[in-house]
């Protein structure tokens, strides 16, 4: 009994605490323990780990461009690249000790932003895209171009980097948790950016240039800030992402690298700040299970993104950001249920028009009084004794239904 | 450095400049009048290098495989336009980059796994396979001034086009304002279509021009959209004549870059330094040369009237 009364307390506790604080011990509570996990599933779970929470913060980095600034830079993998081999070029010469490469890796990259973006941010819409792709093509070309650091073969370093002389960030479980801090503290620097004024002259900008401009603010040094902190961070994500695989190759900067780091921004959604690392995590697991499905994996991909470009707006973080604004909710999962399932009774009694039509205007009157009404709903769809069956079929035209009005009001628009 | 070497690469520079025109019209076009970012557009000249090996191979003769290739990859820029890009115009340009971009990765690895992913040869048509001397003891190949005459063939072809017909008038009017057109009463959707598919012709002609001299590999079009981005960047979005200078310019500065970038810096570095950055040099010559174009004139050189 008192165990139990513990545990409601707990429970209110945890539902008291802000949405923020509860999604980030979702998110980081789990990455905590995974290394135990992976104690019993396999090293491997490690390396994925590891690689999923560098590109998150890559990711990060791009979210504060694309989602904060309104900026869409098609470059951003550069910044990745030039990282790691920035530390890596150190570490080929003996230099290769935390003082030194991360240091070396973050100012690198933003310096290479530095000179970039003073061109590229003048610049606004598809030219900023183009600019800042063709820019991204420039380092990829010269790094291949760089025989001395292994060309278009990449530069293999010599160990990972040394820690005050220790071998320390050899152990693949403290790499782990040093990339899982890393993450934590960018995901905190950013929050703690996005709401400082700083942050808002950026977004303001985005919303609306003429009106900040009229208050006082210039555009460009912002902007320009903004690309340059964006350049550091990821340049800290390539520092990690050398480290991890102890190799630095012309392909991390690849445009293509770019694209997927654009992906995985969109996929979690470019308007909330845990977007990006649920996109980051997304992206890298629907790859590994696509690669082990099939080699042709970017043939599925593909058709994926137009698929997300066309319907998928706010990404996994606005359907979560839906539910929790009572938009989208389960009470509304199973009004919509017992309106059709009710319908499907009537389809059996009744012809097969009259049954669609109840349907359709079942489910609209449903959706608006959904959360009120939930109890009722629920209450009805116990009475009307549904059969388990029938529940299954009722999904399934929920689902049916949902698509096709999503493609009618895509047509109309 | 001999004057007769430097005069080949000029001709490689300009062949390679005619082809660039020729995918960064239909590029220039497409973002001028619809406002849309198409990166597929390196995609349809490596699918019309592919067309051109596979109608080759089926029909023998270079010409008619060529003839058979443009209508096909016109009918495939269509095919995109109606079944995905219609449905973007409107839209955000990240929604554009992405669904693109997954065009591009669906299309990349399609033609792996229809044609494989080993580079694929052609061989030069008999009628152009000669070279013709240029002076005292220099040759250029035939085929390659080939290219170049059809490249500013179809350049001078698109100039009366867009300056002197009705449907060019209207390119030229929606590049500068699209609804304003639509408004008085022409139907854009068609005229989008209409331009897209060309714009595709254009990139599969420069395809099948490059398919007996490159290898046709999967991925040969995104190297040379990139250029076509710098491209449209320097002569100015929605400008054909800004693409037709921008392209020259690019392709003879890349071409002279690689041929001589790491000589010339001998002259005044030791060689050893030299051999490391000339190369480094030279690919980032181009972007350089964007860099200055727009530092100088932010909209490009040529920017279609009306547009900020």
């Amino acid at each position: 009994m008192v165990g139990s009364a513990r545990v409601a307390s707990l429970a209110a506790h945890w539902w008291a605490l802000p949405f923020e604080e509860r999604l980030a011990v979702g998110l980081f509570l789990p990455l905590m323990l995974l290394p135990v996990a992976a104690l019993g599933l396999g090293g491997y779970l490690l390396v994925i780990g590891e690689r999923a929470m560098i590109l998150a913060i890559a990711a990060l980095s791009l979210q504060l461009l694309i989602g904060v600034a309104g900026l869409i830079s098609f470059g951003h993998a550069a910044f990745l690249g030039i990282g790691a081999y920035a530390a890596g070029i150190l570490a080929s010469h003996g230099h290769g000790t935390l003082v030194l490469a991360l240091p070396a890796a973050i100012l690198s990259s933003a310096l290479f932003a530095l000179l970039t973006g003073a061109i590229a941010v003048r610049s606004r819409g598809v030219y900023f895209i183009m600019i800042t792709l063709a820019f991204g093509q420039m380092a990829y070309f010269v790094a291949s171009s760089l025989a001395p650091y292994g060309g278009d073969d990449g530069l293999t370093w010599p160990t990972r980097t040394l820690v005050f002389g220790t071998r320390v960030l050899k152990s693949e479980t403290v790499f782990y948790y040093v990339a899982l801090a890393a993450l934590g503290g960018v995901y905190v620097l950013m929050g703690r950016l996005v709401g400082s004024r700083f942050g808002r002259v950026l977004r303001g900008l985005t919303d609306n240039e003429r009106r900040v401009e009229a208050i006082g603010f210039a555009p460009y040094p912002y902007r320009l800030t903004a690309y340059v902190m964006a350049g550091a961070t990821c340049g800290l994500a390539g520092f990690l992402l050398g480290n991890e695989v102890e190799f630095v190759s012309p392909a991390y900067m690849h445009w293509q690298r770019s694209g997927e780091l654009i992906l995985m921004v969109l996929l979690g959604g470019s308007g909330q700040r845990y977007g990006p690392i649920v996109g980051a995590m997304t992206y890298l697991l629907l790859e590994e299970s696509l690669a082990r499905f099939t080699e042709h994996w970017k043939v599925i991909l593909g058709p994926l993104l137009v698929v997300v470009a066309l319907f998928g707006r706010g990404g996994i973080a606005g359907i979560i950001e839906r539910w929790r604004l009572g938009e989208l909710s389960l009470a509304m999962l199973w009004a919509a249920c017992g309106a059709i399932a009710r319908a499907q009774a009537k389809r059996v009694m009744g012809g097969l028009r009259q049954a669609e039509a109840v349907a359709a205007g079942a489910l609209d009157r449903a959706i608006p009084r959904s959360k009120a009404s939930a109890a009722a709903f629920v209450a009805r769809w116990r009475l009307s004794k549904m059969r388990v069956g029938e529940a299954v079929v009722s999904l399934a035209l929920i689902v049916d239904r949902s698509i096709s009005t999503t493609i009618a009001r895509w047509r109309r628009r | 450095m001999p004057t007769s070497l430097v005069l080949v690469q000029l001709f490689n520079g300009l062949q390679f400049g005619v082809l660039l025109f020729l995918v960064a019209a239909g590029l220039t076009l497409v973002f001028g009048v619809m406002d849309f970012i198409n990166l597929a557009h390196g995609v349809q000249y490596m699918l019309g290098a592919y067309l051109a090996v596979a109608f080759f191979r089926l029909t023998g003769s270079f010409f008619a495989a060529a003839a058979l290739a443009l209508p096909a990859s016109l009918l495939f820029g269509l095919a995109l336009e109606l079944g995905v890009f219609r449905h973007l115009y409107g839209r955000d340009h990240l929604s554009q980059v992405l669904a693109t971009f997954g065009v591009i990765l669906f299309l990349n690895q399609g033609v792996k796994i229809v044609w494989g992913a080993a580079p694929l040869n052609m061989a030069l048509p008999e009628l152009l396979s000669g070279s013709v001397p240029l002076m005292e003891g220099l040759r250029y190949p035939v085929y390659r001034f080939a290219i170049i005459g059809v490249g500013l063939a179809v350049a001078g072809g698109l100039y009366v086009f867009v300056n002197h017909t009705r449907i060019g008038m209207l390119v030229r009017a929606g590049a500068s304002n699209a609804a304003m057109v639509a408004a008085l009463g022409v139907d854009v959707k068609r005229l989008f279509t209409i331009v897209f598919g060309f714009g595709a012709m254009l990139a599969g002609l420069a395809g099948v021009m490059v398919a007996p001299i490159l290898s046709v590999e999967p991925g040969m079009g995104d190297q040379v959209l990139i250029l076509a981005f710098v491209v449209i960047v320097i002569g100015g979005i929605g400008s054909i004549r800004g693409a037709f200078v921008a392209a020259l310019l690019v392709g003879v500065i890349d071409t002279l870059g690689r041929s001589f970038m790491t000589d010339a810096l001998r002259l005044v570095l030791p060689p050893s330094p030299a051999r490391v950055i000339g190369p480094a040099l030279a690919s980032m010559g181009i972007y350089l040369l964007m860099a200055a174009v727009l530092a100088w004139r932010p909209a490009g050189l040529f920017p279609a009237k009306g547009r900020t």
